[in-house]
C-alpha cells in the first residue's frame, strides 16, 4: 500500500485500484475541533479537485477534495457519528471515504511523503 | 490624548505567556492574541462552563473620566442612566450616532471618585477621539493604556480569585471595587461576557503576568483562547460589535431596550439627549418602526451556519441575515444569532438559512442559548 498527499492536505492510501482519502493530521490540527461531516454519496464519480466531503470545524468551513478521478464506493458513517475522530486518529480511523481511482498516473503524480513533509515544513 | 492606531499587530503583556502556554497567535483587532491553547477550542469552551477559564483581554481599551460633571457628559454619549449608577457598580451601555446606530458597546463602572470604561479593541481609538471631542471639555478623559485586563470566568472563578485574595472581593454581578490580588492593587468587578459567573481584572501592564501566573496558579484555571471566547458569548446571547451590532443597527433592532433605562426614555426625567435619541425613542415608543430585529436561531440538522448566510420566508425572498454563527459546544449542537424583519421574529417562527445552495429549516428561538450563571444575590 502507498500513500500520497496533495498541497490541499488530503491523503489517499492506494491498494490495488481502490484509494482511501482522508484529510492528514497536519489539516485537522489546523482546522481544529471537527463538528460535522458530510460526506459524498456513494456512486459518485469525482473529478480530481472536486469538493468531495463538506468539513466544519469549530472555527471553519472546509472541504475534503478528491485527491484523484474516481468513483466513491464507499464512505466512512463513524466520523459522520463523530468528527472528533478525525481529530485523535485522522489517518486511520478517521478516513473520509474509498474511492475506485479511473487513472493511477494522476495517483503517482501526486506528493510522497517525504516531499509532503517538505511542503508542510 | 495618547489615542494612535495600534501598529499592526500589537502584542498585550502577555505575549510571552502565551506564547510558552502554546498558544497558536493570530491577529486580532491589530493585536496578536492567542485564538487557541493546545486544549483546544472545543475542551476550554467546556472547561469554562465547568470550572474556570483565564482570558487575556488586554487589547480591549480603558479610559477613565474624572470631574463632577463626567457621568452627565457622558449621558450626552449612551442612551443609559449613568448619573444613577451608584458607586461600586457597572453598567452595560452603547455609544450611539445620530441615526441612532451603534458606535460600540461598553461597560461603565463608577469608581466613586471616577468613571472606569471598557470599549471593544478594534473601536477603541474612535472612542477615546469621540470621548475627548465631545465630552473633553467636561470632563478629564484619561486613557489608561498602561492597565492590561485578563476575565476569570466561570463556576469556579470566585473559589480560584480568593485563593490570592486579601480582603473582600465584589459579591454580586455588575458590582466592583479595588483588590489585592496576588499582592497587586487591583481593578476588580464582577461580571465578564461568557454568560457565566466571573470577573473582570484591571491591572497594571509591568503586573499583568505575574498576575495572570498567580490566577493559572489555582486548581482548575486554564487559560482560554478568543476561539471559545466567541463561543461562550454566542451561546450566552452576547453581541459581538462589527457583527450583531454596527453602526447601522439601533439598539431597539439589536433587543438591547434593557440597557437604556426608563430615566432615558420618553416621560423619564433625563428623556433623550443622546445621539440619534429621535430615532431610538421613536423606536421604542411605537414597534411598527421596527422593521428588524435580531433575534436567536436554532438549525433543524447539525451543519454550522455562519455569519453573513442569507435567511428566506417559505417563498424564498429574502427576510434576514445570519450575524453569528456557530456551534455550541455546551448544547452539542449549531446555534446561530441574525436579524430578520419584525414579522419573522417571534419564537417558534420557523424560517430557512440558505446554506450552499440547499434550504436548512431553522427556528427563532428565545436567549440565550445557555443560562446564565450570574450571581445574582
Amino acid at each position: 500500500m502507498t500513500t500520497r498527499y496533495t498541497e490541499d492536505h488530503e491523503y489517499i492510501k492506494l491498494d490495488g485500484d481502490i484509494g482511501t482519502v482522508g484529510i492528514t493530521h497536519f489539516a485537522q490540527d489546523k482546522l481544529g475541533d471537527l463538528v460535522y461531516v458530510e460526506q459524498p454519496k456513494v456512486g459518485r464519480a469525482l473529478k480530481h479537485g472536486d469538493d468531495a466531503a463538506i468539513i466544519e470545524s469549530v472555527k471553519a468551513a472546509a472541504e475534503a477534495k478528491a485527491p484523484v478521478d474516481g468513483e466513491v464506493i464507499e464512505v466512512n458513517q463513524a466520523i459522520v457519528d463523530d468528527p472528533s475522530l478525525v481529530n485523535s486518529d485522522p489517518e486511520n480511523a478517521g478516513w473520509f471515504f474509498k474511492i475506485k481511482i479511473a487513472n493511477k498516473t494522476q495517483f503517482d503524480a501526486l506528493l510522497d511523503e517525504a516531499a509532503y513533509k517538505k511542503f508542510i515544513d | 490624548m495618547s489615542a494612535q492606531l495600534p501598529d499592526p499587530l500589537s502584542k498585550t503583556p502577555l505575549f510571552d505567556l502565551h506564547v510558552r502556554l502554546g498558544a497558536r497567535m493570530v491577529p486580532f483587532a491589530g493585536y496578536e492574541m492567542p485564538v487557541q491553547y493546545p486544549l483546544g477550542v472545543m475542551k476550554e469552551h467546556l472547561h469554562t462552563r465547568a470550572h474556570a477559564g483565564l482570558f487575556d483581554v488586554s487589547h480591549m481599551g480603558q479610559v477613565e473620566l474624572h470631574g463632577s460633571e463626567a457621568a452627565a457628559a457622558l449621558e450626552t454619549l449612551v442612551p443609559v442612566d449613568v448619573i444613577g449608577l451608584p458607586a461600586g457598580k457597572q453598567r452595560y451601555a452603547l455609544f450611539t450616532n445620530e441615526q441612532g446606530g451603534i458606535l460600540d458597546d461598553l461597560m461603565i463602572f463608577n469608581t466613586g471618585t471616577y468613571l472606569h470604561l471598557v470599549v471593544n479593541a478594534a473601536c477603541k481609538v474612535q472612542d477615546f477621539a469621540l470621548l475627548q471631542t465631545k465630552i473633553g471639555s467636561r470632563c478629564e478623559v484619561k486613557v489608561r493604556d498602561d492597565l492590561a485586563l485578563l476575565a476569570l470566568q466561570g463556576p469556579g472563578a470566585e473559589a480560584a480569585l480568593k485563593t490570592i485574595a486579601s480582603g473582600e472581593i465584589p459579591q454580586t454581578f455588575m458590582q466592583g471595587g479595588r483588590v489585592k490580588l496576588a499582592g497587586i492593587d487591583c481593578l476588580v468587578t464582577r461580571s465578564g461576557y461568557t454568560g457565566e459567573d466571573g470577573f473582570e481584572i484591571s491591572v497594571p501592564n509591568a503586573q499583568c503576568e505575574a498576575l495572570a501566573n498567580a490566577l493559572l496558579g489555582a486548581p482548575d484555571v486554564q487559560p482560554i483562547g478568543l476561539g471559545a471566547r466567541d463561543s461562550l458569548r454566542l451561546e450566552a446571547g452576547l453581541c459581538l460589535y462589527g457583527h450583531d451590532l454596527d453602526q447601522t443597527t439601533t439598539p431597539v433592532e439589536a433587543a438591547l431596550t434593557w440597557a437604556m433605562q426608563k430615566v432615558r426614555r420618553t416621560g423619564g426625567a433625563r428623556a433623550g439627549g443622546f445621539p440619534g435619541a429621535d430615532v431610538i425613542l421613536a423606536q421604542l415608543d411605537d414597534p411598527s418602526k421596527v422593521k428588524r430585529k435580531r433575534v436567536g436561531l436554532k438549525p433543524e440538522g447539525r451543519a454550522p451556519i455562519r455569519e453573513g448566510v442569507e435567511l428566506h420566508n417559505e417563498s424564498g425572498e429574502k427576510i434576514g441575515v445570519v450575524t453569528s454563527g456557530g456551534f455550541a459546544p455546551s448544547l452539542n449542537a449549531p446555534i446561530i444569532m441574525g436579524y430578520v424583519d419584525s414579522a419573522f421574529s417571534s419564537v417558534n417562527t420557523k424560517i430557512y438559512a440558505i446554506l450552499r445552495g440547499n434550504r436548512a429549516l431553522v427556528t427563532v428561538v428565545a436567549m440565550p442559548f445557555v443560562q446564565h450563571g450570574y450571581r445574582r444575590q
